[in-house]
């Protein structure tokens, strides 16, 4: 499974009934690489990354994430292996309001079925400059520390995969270079692949390699 | 980071809304407590102090009447009969046991009974110190009553005429406690007991005391202490007439002894009865109300009636209380439906994160039955603590021994009916979670 690729996608679609929202016939990424998957709005690329994730099912194709084919997984299974193995980094974030940022972060790692390692969590506050911020609830946060904290979340289980959705789009281009190196580098450091999709054409060149998606015809 | 504390913490980000419905559980939970023990030890109670009294015989009127106040002590008596009449229902072969009883007075709101020692052994009753009475004026008290007056063996106190507290004393003629009695958990403790001619002796005949054991100190001053006995007297004007007559024959009345009194003039308030055989029940109360001035009533029949009367009140205030409880529980799904709506972005990242259908339900359910829990927990608390405090002020004022520290095993029942509910309120938003749509949810969200 060491030697799969991180992600492997053959002739992938999916459509609502006649309507084909998305068509891709072949993605491939390899372990450790970063990729920023582009295209415009509508051409599927949320579609795409929650049928990587399995959040959603195919029409069509073969998914393949660390050498797991995703169709057989089936209910809690899939569950589980999504937590275990990729990292999810939402446009908003998504905290939950009700647990402090450190009680967000370790609830992953619990999810995850790893063991709870506060050690692992502190080095991973300290790279992403959230020390001193464990008690405070995400409404407290700005922007920049609550994507902080989202990306720490993603990662705190060390993830062989990481997806970012739309990680920059609400930036200005300040907070767009200091984002994307800090998805990059924070994925580098626990050497996982790291998918970003977006629309966002401030990130091309920034990644190891880009994938063009353009709504299905 | 465990499920409980999640569920912990989302109910602590609306703290107000959570404890608006804890507090509805507790209240609903508080008052089916409340009835359940209010009840079983009203019941229990209640027949305890008839447990071996089959019938009693007394005066004509209201039978739950006579029963109150000859068996529980709670009410006055419908009057007084004549104590050769009740003896010959009780010479009966019928009859097994019969205990003459004679009331009229009482000291600090404590009746004085005017009895035998067979009363006392009705309730097991034996004695903690001293000994039973000998004498005239001599009286045995029982644990509750001389622990609430201060009476121990040697006191002396001045029986009050009437029944409730603060009717004119008999200061001329004080009682003097010989014995106190351990307590049995029955009326039998509320009661303070002398012999029946003690009580003829302050009532029927208002004559100067026996010059008998004890009462030579007071006997110095007995004349003047009966005028002012006599000028505060309520009792009614044939008694007045009666005073008068026997100051006229002072002298004369103290040569009397007083068993010398033909019986056939002496007056009891009721005669206690047990059968010799369960059989006696079909016929001899039959006979005593068809005969005589006599009334004879059952205590288990009336017990049930008043149960009766009462229980429909119990009944009612019980279905209000369980319509509380399912508002709790409506109001329990209220909150949990509508912040399922806020957070169904929680949960579809939840499941993001790795967590299952099944453990969003489980964390959806943990919440209602937490909301549940708490609010069971401080219902029987608050249930509880509101039985001890009435308990409290029931036997200071009623004589009615209830307290709030028991478990009555209806209870436990409850405690599983509560959760059941608990449980049915949380199962809906619980199966919203299960099925949330997540990578919808997430992409609107």
């Amino acid at each position: 499974m060491s030697s799969s690729p991180a992600i492997d996608v053959t002739d992938l679609r999916f459509s609502y009934g006649s309507h084909t929202v998305m068509d891709i016939a072949h993605c491939h990424l390899a372990r450790g690489e970063s990729m920023a998957v582009i295209g415009p709005s509508g051409c599927g690329k949320t579609t795409f990354l929650h049928l990587l994730a399995g959040l959603i099912r195919p029409s069509a194709g073969v998914i393949q994430i660390l050498g797991q084919e995703l169709s057989a997984l089936r209910g809690s299974g899939l569950d589980r292996f999504r937590g275990q193995h990729i990292g999810l980094v939402f446009q908003r974030f998504h905290l939950l309001p009700a647990l402090t940022v450190l009680e967000n972060v370790l609830l992953a790692q619990r999810l995850a079925r790893v063991p709870v390692e506060r050690g692992r969590v502190d080095e991973l506050f300290q790279s992403l400059s959230l020390a001193g911020f464990e008690h405070h609830k995400p409404s407290m946060l700005s922007q920049g520390q609550a994507q902080r904290v989202a990306i720490a979340r993603a990662l705190v289980h060390s993830p062989e995969l990481v997806m970012a959705d739309e990680p920059t789009s609400a930036l200005d281009d300040r907070h767009t270079d200091q984002a994307l190196a800090l998805l990059r580098e924070s994925a580098q450091a626990v050497g996982a692949a790291l998918l970003v999709v977006t629309h966002d054409e401030r990130v091309r060149g920034r990644l190891d390699r880009e994938f063009e998606m353009s709504a299905p015809t | 980071m465990t499920w409980l504390r999640l569920a912990f913490a989302n109910l602590r980000l609306s703290p107000l809304t959570s404890a608006v419905n804890v507090i509805l559980m507790g209240l609903g939970t508080a008052s089916i407590v409340l009835l359940l023990l209010a009840g079983a030890q009203l019941s229990e109670t209640l027949s305890r102090d008839a447990r071996s009294i089959d019938l009693v015989l007394g005066a004509k009127g209201s039978p739950v009447q006579l029963v109150l106040s000859a068996v529980y002590h709670a009410d006055v008596p419908p009057g007084n009969i004549p104590k050769a009449e009740a003896e010959r229902w009780a010479n009966d072969t019928r009859v097994g046991v019969s205990i003459p009883l004679s009331l009229g007075d009482s000291y600090r709101g404590f009746r004085i009974v005017g009895t035998t020692e067979a009363y006392a052994e009705l309730y097991g009753g034996a004695l903690a110190t001293g000994r039973f009475w000998g004498g005239a004026m001599e009286a045995v008290a029982g644990s509750a009553a001389a622990e609430a007056a201060g009476l121990v063996a040697g006191s002396q106190f001045a029986g009050a005429h009437g029944l409730m507290e603060g009717g004119h004393n008999h200061q001329s003629r004080p009682y003097r406690v010989v014995g106190v009695l351990e307590p049995t958990g029955t009326v039998l403790d509320r009661l303070i007991l002398t012999s029946l001619e003690s009580v003829w002796a302050l009532h029927g005949e208002d004559e100067p005391p026996a010059r008998a054991s004890g009462m030579d100190r007071e006997a110095e001053h007995e004349h003047e202490h009966d005028q002012e006995h006599e000028a505060g007297h309520t009792h009614s004007e044939d008694q007045k007439a009666e005073h008068v007559h026997e100051d006229d024959h002072h002298q004369h009345e103290h040569n009397h002894a007083e068993p010398s009194h033909p019986d056939t003039e002496r007056e009891i308030t009721a005669m206690l009865i047990r059968y010799r055989s369960p059989l006696a029940a079909m016929t001899l109360p039959r006979e005593v109300n068809a005969s005589g001035s006599l009334q004879a009533a059952a205590p288990a029949m009336e017990i049930s009636r008043i149960l009766q009367l009462v229980g429909v009140g119990m009944d009612g205030l019980k279905a209000f209380s369980w319509m509380l409880v399912v508002t709790a529980a409506l109001s329990v799904f209220a909150a949990l439906y509508g912040s399922l709506r806020a957070r169904r972005v929680d949960l579809a990242m939840l499941r993001c994160l790795g967590a299952t259908r099944w453990e969003l339900l489980w964390v959806l359910l943990m919440e209602g039955l937490l909301l549940s829990a708490f609010g069971i927990a401080l219902g029987f608390l608050a249930g509880h603590g509101a039985m001890e405090l009435l308990g409290g002020w029931l036997e200071s004022t009623r004589g009615v021994a209830m307290t709030g520290w028991i478990w009555v095993p209806a209870e436990t029942l409850l405690l599983l009916g509560l959760f059941g509910i608990g449980v049915i309120a949380a199962t809906i938003p619980a199966v919203q979670a299960y099925r949330t749509d997540v990578a919808r949810t997430i992409a609107e969200g």
